[in-house]
């Protein structure tokens, strides 16, 4: 069933009796093609691209829960390619461009809104740092605009420009950044590969996988086992976990990250602004609400729940850019947990198992990543080559001495 | 988070810093043959378990000791704590 402007009114008209499921729920196959670990917006979205841009329909995604029931369902919806790096900078634009037709690509309203995304800067030395960002911005063919003091006075007149501590000099706009409705990206991805002939199957967790001579068969599940050719492990936060059954050790850790909603306001920010001294970054939901996070925890944790530090320091930040929030009362907060990579770099490859890959090691910059994730896993699965934006998001990159370190702290998964 | 500080008591976790695994105790010896494969997996390769993890504090904001903490990363409790240097030297490390 195509989705229109024009079936909402026919639908409305006829008592709403026509909108049948958005996708099956089928029972697992005794083999597939493709077997996708991990039914989160990665996952579903590999499934996507799989079948409907390469032509390998013969696919089953396995989901230990429900559809979309992880981080896809429990970010901060930010979506940008403001990155640096050569390694990372073209992937993050590839999924930015993906981003911009995706509605139209998987008919379904994900809410893609570009309402802009600000990171402000609060001293010389990082105007600079910001210069250089947007020229290596520049470099894989997203945009930029820097803007000074005076312009953001006029747009956004609610900052603490006189903070005595971090006053704010300028920012570095991404225009065609902004968000998207997290869920509903999940969904038009599960509903486009459904009607593929892709079977999503929920309640399933994998168990083990079926390794004979260095060769995986397939993948053992609380329904039963399954045969596949290719296995395609997709599982975020608990991709050590996972990966363990097939007896590797991954340079990941897991961390909680915790998000924060207001009671809902009348608009008061145009688009999304991060701070430039601390880590705080804040959208409005289009219900009202302000959407907001910082660091995360520092420890590993599998809890899916923080703690208060960094809740009293992720409302800091806050204050210490726009005190006009001050008195907006925090309506929800949650926890999710994080695959923090050795450089906060991500990983999509092959593993040294045949038939085995791994897509990880998001850390918390993965809902934006979702359509170029997707793509290139897909791409990987489809052809066993990289994708030519994803060549060095490799395994093996740190046996290699190529990290690729956004940040420059090194491997220190929870400074990244 | 409180941490049961062996010398100075209950503390908030929020007087530390995380560094990660406790067996980061473990360097390897920079003259094995191996000595570049080792340092690999001792650099960036992690157990990462859902359960017991035994992790390094550094108390920044106290005495600037370091700890090696016994807790549950799926319910965050936790159940041991001791100084680095006594669970260093009972493995054998002089320094």
């Amino acid at each position: 069933m195509t989705y229109s402007a024009f079936r909402i009114l026919k639908e409305g008209l006829t008592g709403n009796k026509g909108w049948t499921p958005a996708w099956r729920d089928p029972d697992p196959q005794e083999g597939y093609d493709v077997v996708i670990v991990g039914g989160g917006g990665h996952g579903l979205s590999t499934a996507y691209y799989l079948s409907n841009k390469f032509g390998v329909r013969n696919v089953a995604v396995v989901e230990k829960g429900l559809l979309g029931g992880g981080n896809i369902g429990r970010n901060t919806t930010i979506i940008r390619s403001n990155y640096m790096l050569p390694g990372n900078e073209p992937f993050y634009e590839m999924s930015m461009k993906l981003w911009e037709g995706l509605e139209q690509d998987t008919n379904y309203n994900s809410m893609v809104s570009q309402r802009s995304i600000l990171n402000l800067f609060h001293s010389d030395g990082q105007r600079d740092a910001f210069v250089r960002r947007a020229n290596s911005m520049f470099l894989a063919g997203a945009d930029a605009e820097l803007a000074d003091q005076a312009q953001l006075r006029r747009e956004l007149p609610f900052l603490d420009f006189d903070n005595a501590r971090f006053p704010i000099k300028g920012g570095l706009y991404q225009r065609r950044g902004g968000t998207a409705r997290h869920d509903a990206v999940a969904w038009g991805y599960a509903r486009g590969a459904d009607m593929q002939g892709v079977d999503l199957i929920q309640n399933c967790e994998v168990t083990g996988f079926d390794i004979k001579d260095g060769v995986c068969h397939g993948v053992q599940t609380t329904r039963g086992a399954i045969k596949a050719k290719k296995v395609a492990v997709c599982v975020a936060g608990s991709s050590s976990h996972v990966m363990a059954m097939a007896g590797m050790r991954l340079p990941i850790e897991s961390h909680v990250l915790q998000a924060f909603v207001s009671e809902g306001l009348k608009p008061v920010l145009p688009g999304v602004i991060t701070f430039g001294a601390g880590h705080f970054y804040v959208s409005q939901s289009d219900k009202g609400g302000l959407v907001f996070g910082g660091d995360i925890d520092g420890y590993n944790s599998y809890a899916q729940r923080g703690n208060l530090p960094v809740v009293e320091d992720v409302c800091e930040g806050g204050m210490a850019i726009m005190p006009m929030i001050g008195r907006a009362r925090l309506l929800r907060s949650w926890g999710g947990i994080m695959d923090m990579s050795m450089d906060g770099s991500p990983f999509i490859d092959k593993t040294h198992i045949d038939g085995l890959y791994f897509n990880g090691g998001w850390c918390y910059g993965g809902f934006k990543a979702t359509p170029a994730s997707g793509y290139c896993y897909a791409h990987l699965l489809a052809t066993d080559e990289p994708h030519e934006v994803a060549t060095e998001l490799r395994l093996d990159r740190f046996k290699r001495g190529h990290m690729i370190d956004e940040k420059g702290v090194g491997n220190q998964p929870n400074l990244h | 988070m409180i941490i049961n500080h062996p010398i100075l008591g209950p503390r908030d976790a929020a007087e530390f810093v995380y560094l990660g695994d406790a067996s980061l105790i473990d360097r390897p010896d920079w003259q094995a043959e191996d000595a570049a494969e080792q340092f690999y997996k001792y650099g960036y390769l992690r157990d990462n378990p859902a359960g017991q993890h035994q992790e390094l504090w550094y108390h920044e904001q106290g005495d600037r000791s370091w700890l090696v903490v016994t807790r549950n990363t799926l319910s965050h409790e936790i159940t041991q704590v001791e100084l680095a240097r006594d669970v260093a030297r009972a493995k054998g490390r002089d320094t």
